[in-house]
């Protein structure tokens, strides 16, 4: 079986942007994700799970490239105004051809 | 006044309090968030249910002018509100249209303690006014964001996206959806039902007010931060406000107790709609002045006070 390199984003976000974040991942051309939730508190000094409700922190496999628009996209319309935190690792799937 | 000695010593006040102290020893006594996302539910449908049955005991003829003023009041309260902060704080018109908005809007919570609290007293009071709830709910948080002007038109898509989050949140479909269900049902299958939604209503509302004590008590420790103009403010708006809820709801004719209950409408600030719509819509405002005054300081405030000063005022005047 060959391993094909992907990479891992997860998102790390309040709960309040969750439906818009997931419709702009679905338009930036993300096909699936897993969703958890959590709670934490960043340097924004934001702790809105309290009244918002827990934390989400999504994750999606997807090609390198992608990754990058999705990260681009986040930079533009997120990071300034919520308390987001996204990153990228390696990974290796099979089915290479699924996730990118 | 033995009202508001009476509000204190309320269990539902008294466990509320209990919130706060434990809140303050940073002892977590807080209910697990599925089961407060169910209380608020039931909450909100059992208010429904109650005010839908009122309607339907009502009509239309009787309950279009204390609705027509209820809108009035949601576009004039958070104009007022506006004015006062402009006044007694620094806050920047970012900020002041995001407290503005909290205070435009109504909460739940302190309408339902002064339903408990009439109830307790047999104080009489118009069975639909839980319409008035759901009619004053959204008008507030518009103005409030409509204010923001050219701050909330950068956040674009935000202001749509944060009337829509209103508009089909929990607060506003469980509302109106239980005052629907409760001017469609029968007496008959109404009763069925009393037993959970009616009977049960005072101890759920116990549970509830303890778990919202342990929040409004943890906003407390931002209280210094917020400055004391904005504390006056936050103490300020609901009395003006409830007040002139009293005034109004006199004037069209309402009952000593259903005027106060439109003093509680207008005198109270939001912490459950207006955050999340606000944090959509202006992203840039910061939390800890929305959400210190309206949960913090105004909601504390209102329960123990507010709520017996109204009762009082639309008691001399009716």
């Amino acid at each position: 079986m060959r391993n094909v390199p992907v990479v891992c984003l997860t998102i790390v976000a309040e709960a309040v942007v969750e439906a818009r974040l997931l419709r702009d991942l679905a338009a930036a051309g993300v096909r699936g994700w897993t969703l958890t939730s959590g709670r934490g508190r960043g340097t924004s000094q934001v702790d809105a799970s309290d009244w918002e409700g827990a934390n989400v922190r999504i994750e999606t496999l997807l090609s390198s490239a992608a990754a990058d628009r999705v990260l681009a996209m986040l930079a533009e319309f997120y990071f300034p105004q919520f308390a987001v935190v996204a990153w990228v690792s390696p990974a290796q799937v099979v089915r290479g051809d699924k996730f990118t | 006044m033995p009202a508001a000695l009476e509000t204190v010593t309320s269990p539902a006040v008294l466990a509320f309090l209990l919130g706060i102290f434990a809140a303050l020893l940073r002892s977590d006594i807080r209910l697990p968030d599925p089961v407060h996302t169910a209380l608020s539910s039931y909450l909100l449908l059992a208010i429904g249910l109650k005010g839908g049955a009122g309607l339907r005991e009502a009509g239309l003829a009787e309950v279009a002018v204390p609705v027509l003023a209820a809108v009035g009041l949601g576009v004039v309260t958070p104009l007022i509100a506006w004015g006062a902060l402009r006044a007694l704080t620094r806050l920047s018109p970012v900020d002041r249209a995001a407290v503005t908005a909290h205070y435009g809007s109504t909460s739940l919570v302190t309408f339902t303690a002064a339903v408990a609290l009439l109830e307790s007293q047999d104080e009489p009071y118009e069975a639909y006014a839980a319409t008035l709830l759901a009619v004053l709910e959204v008008p507030g948080i518009l103005v409030g964001l409509l204010l923001a002007g050219g701050a909330a038109a950068a956040a674009g898509a935000g202001r749509a996206e944060a009337v829509r989050e209103v508009l089909t949140g929990r607060s506003i479909l469980l509302l109106t959806g239980g005052l629907a269900i409760g001017a469609l049902a029968t007496p008959a299958s109404y009763d069925n039902v009393a037993p959970l939604f009616v009977t049960l209503f005072p101890g759920v509302l116990v549970l509830f007010l303890l778990d919202l004590g342990v929040l409004a008590g943890r906003r407390l420790r931002d209280v210094p931060a917020a400055g004391p103009g904005l504390v006056v403010a936050a103490i300020a708006i609901p009395v003006v406000n409830g007040s002139l809820g009293v005034l109004v709801g006199t004037a069209v004719g309402l009952s000593p107790g259903g005027a106060a209950l439109l003093g509680v409408l207008t005198g109270s600030a939001s912490y459950i709609a207006a955050p999340a719509a606000v944090r959509l819509a202006l992203p840039q405002a910061n939390p800890a002045y929305y959400l210190t005054t309206s949960l913090g300081i105004t909601f504390p405030f209102n329960l123990v006070l507010g709520i017996p000063l109204y009762l009082a005022l639309a008691r001399a005047l009716g």
